[in-house]
């Protein structure tokens, strides 16, 4: 029974891999739309630089964005240092670190699905809308997020199966401290390097694929009854 | 109330320079393609910002650039039907209508009268993509009209619909406009549609304004012909129904004489607009005893327009009321016609169509 015969700090890796991955695709949602409607509908100075400082985790190889952050959130970076004075928040070599890290390495995968959903809905219907009295927010509310649905389903799963998987840049910034930090993927890594590591290895080789299948089922359920809900 | 108008607006080489007030009632806004209707209809609405200029709706300015004011476009108080009917894919029929509802401002409309009358109550449930293309703009027009607007605009409402739907959404709006005294500001390029329903009209070209005025001046006005097409030239007659016949015909009295037409549904005494087009007026200068046509109206001659083509306009005076007629320069030529000569105008029966007559 290699599912439920799960060791403590397998067990651990899973447990934090879903609560990274939860936390980094909530927490990131509301930014992530932000920016893609920016992208899709405003014209600024500086919309391209944005798109180019969005797609950087998506090209860089994640290692250098690890480095970054630790740069930017470590304990004697000034950002790092900031937040840990002023609200008492550690990043580095925490798990919340490893949530900042799998936001900012799923971040351009959510903006780019939620940003075509976007692009597809019809301005004119907006306009309909704000001629029958309603406000930009109600618009919004109303009118554009349940058109871009499909899209915003899309984007967190997405971002979700990026947030799981996600190895180089929470390596790198927060390590792979058994019990704190290790996500499953860094918990596989770390099974690899030592003797007779093997069995516990494929044990989360199996869930990780359980997982995904499950996270896809349901994304496609979703995804199905937001498309029913409205009517396309 | 009325609405002012005082624009610039250009749009790469498209300009879009003029300046009009309309009173209370139904104004159309009528022009070629290109003409920049919608555009205008736009700048009211505050879907685009002009350049330059001022607008005002009931009195209140909504756009003054002078003054940097823009009430943006869901406080202002306007209905807007478009040109496709712009439901919302998301929603029941039902939502839809319901979306835009607000306190009344200036009148309560009901609810019922106008999911009755637009033939909505099968539809409720629906959703928009199983809706015929007449069905959706009935109810983009009911929606607008839940929305108790100060000013209704529609933007080529009827464009989609067939004939028959056609002619029963126009009397309603007729209703709206008689009853209501719902102010609208009407795009179209048919010339029967705004004899209808119009009481003020204003033609553009080129996004600059030819005329504006009462509808009964301009549309027997032969200086307009070129705008509204020589097919549409006409003018409206003012009558009261009198009798109806068994043979299917219904008696009107007008100032000139009394005028016989197919069958109008509508109770005896009613006030009657019909509208005869200049093509179906002939001119004879002695009054015709052997003729089957049976309207037969004493009038004098105005003026005289000469076209490009074959073709002139005689405009010509029939006891107060105004009458156009086409007929060939050749003919005027033969029977000396000029103005202040006495002659009848002739109008077979059958050729005033249902659609001409308003109620």
């Amino acid at each position: 029974m290699p599912l439920f015969g799960l060791a403590p700090t397998e067990w651990q890796a899973v447990q934090l891999s879903l609560l990274v991955a939860f936390w980094a695709s909530l927490l990131s949602l509301p930014l992530a739309v932000l920016v893609a409607y920016a992208l899709a509908r405003w014209q600024f100075w500086g919309r391209q630089l944005l798109n180019i400082c969005v797609h950087l985790p998506l090209i860089l190889p994640p290692v250098v964005t690890g480095y970054v952050l630790l740069l930017v959130f470590g304990q004697t970076a000034p950002v790092g240092r900031f937040l840990n004075d002023t609200f008492g928040i550690v990043l580095a070599f925490r798990w919340t670190g490893a949530v900042l890290a799998a936001a900012v390495m799923a971040f351009p995968l959510m903006v780019r699905a939620i940003r075509l959903a976007i692009e597809a809905v019809d301005p004119k219907l907006e306009q309909a809308a704000t001629t029958l009295g309603a406000g930009p927010i109600r618009v919004f509310l109303t009118i554009t997020v349940p058109m871009m649905a499909p899209g915003l389903v899309a984007g967190v799963v997405l971002a979700f199966a990026k947030a799981m998987g996600e190895f180089g840049a929470t390596i790198t910034f927060v390590a792979n401290i058994p019990g704190q930090t290790q996500t499953l993927p860094s918990a596989i890594y770390a099974f690899l390097q030592v003797p007779g590591g093997d069995a516990s290895a494929v044990r989360l080789l199996v869930l990780s694929v359980f997982i995904s299948v499950l996270a896809l089922a349901l994304s496609e359920w979703m995804a199905r009854r937001v498309v029913h809900g409205t009517g396309q | 109330m009325t609405l002012f108008l005082d624009l610039n607006h250009s749009v790469g080489d498209f300009n879009l320079a003029l300046k009009f007030q309309v009173p209370n009632g139904v104004s159309a806004l009528f022009g070629r393609s290109g003409a920049g209707k919608t555009t205008l209809v736009n700048a009211v609405a505050g879907l685009i910002t002009p350049q330059k200029g001022r607008i005002e709706i009931a009195g209140r300015a909504v756009f003054d650039a002078g003054r940097g004011l823009n009430i943006p476009p869901h406080q202002r108080g306007i209905g807007y039907v478009f040109q496709d009917p712009r439901l919302f894919p998301h929603m029941s029929v039902q939502r839809n209508l319901n979306y835009g509802r607000r306190p009344a401002r200036s009148f309560e409309i009901d609810a019922n009268l106008i999911v009755d009358i637009l033939g909505l109550e099968k539809l409720l449930d629906r959703r928009p993509d199983t809706l015929s293309g007449g069905e959706k703009q009935r109810v983009a027009i009911a929606r607008a009209l839940l929305s108790n607007p100060d000013l209704l605009l529609l933007d080529e409402p009827l464009a989609a619909l067939d004939r028959a739907r056609k002619l029963e959404i126009l009397s309603y709006l007729e209703r709206l406009r008689d009853e209501l005294r719902l102010p609208m500001l009407y795009v179209s390029h048919s010339v029967p549609e705004l004899a209808r329903l119009a009481t003020d009209i204003v033609v553009m070209d080129a996004g600059k304004l030819v005329a504006c005025g009462p509808a009964s001046d301009l549309l027997s006005d032969p200086s307009l012909v070129p705008q509204l097409g020589l097919a549409a030239a006409g003018a409206s007659v003012l009558a009261r129904l009198t009798a109806q016949s068994e043979d299917g015909l219904s008696t009107l009295n007008t100032s000139a004489g009394q005028l016989f037409l197919p069958r109008i549904e509508a109770p005896l005494g009613s006030r009657v607009r019909v509208r005869i087009l200049a093509q179906d007026v002939m001119i004879s200068v002695q009054k015709p005893e052997q003729i089957s046509a049976l309207n037969i109206l004493p009038c004098h001659i105005i003026s005289l327009r000469p076209g490009d083509g074959p073709g002139m306009i005689v405009e010509l005076n029939s006891g107060n009321d105004r009458l156009l007629a086409r007929i060939t320069a050749r003919s005027a030529k033969r029977l000396c016609l000029q103005p202040d000569l006495a002659c009848y105008a002739i109008v077979k029966t059958l050729s005033i169509r249902p659609a001409e007559v308003a109620i």
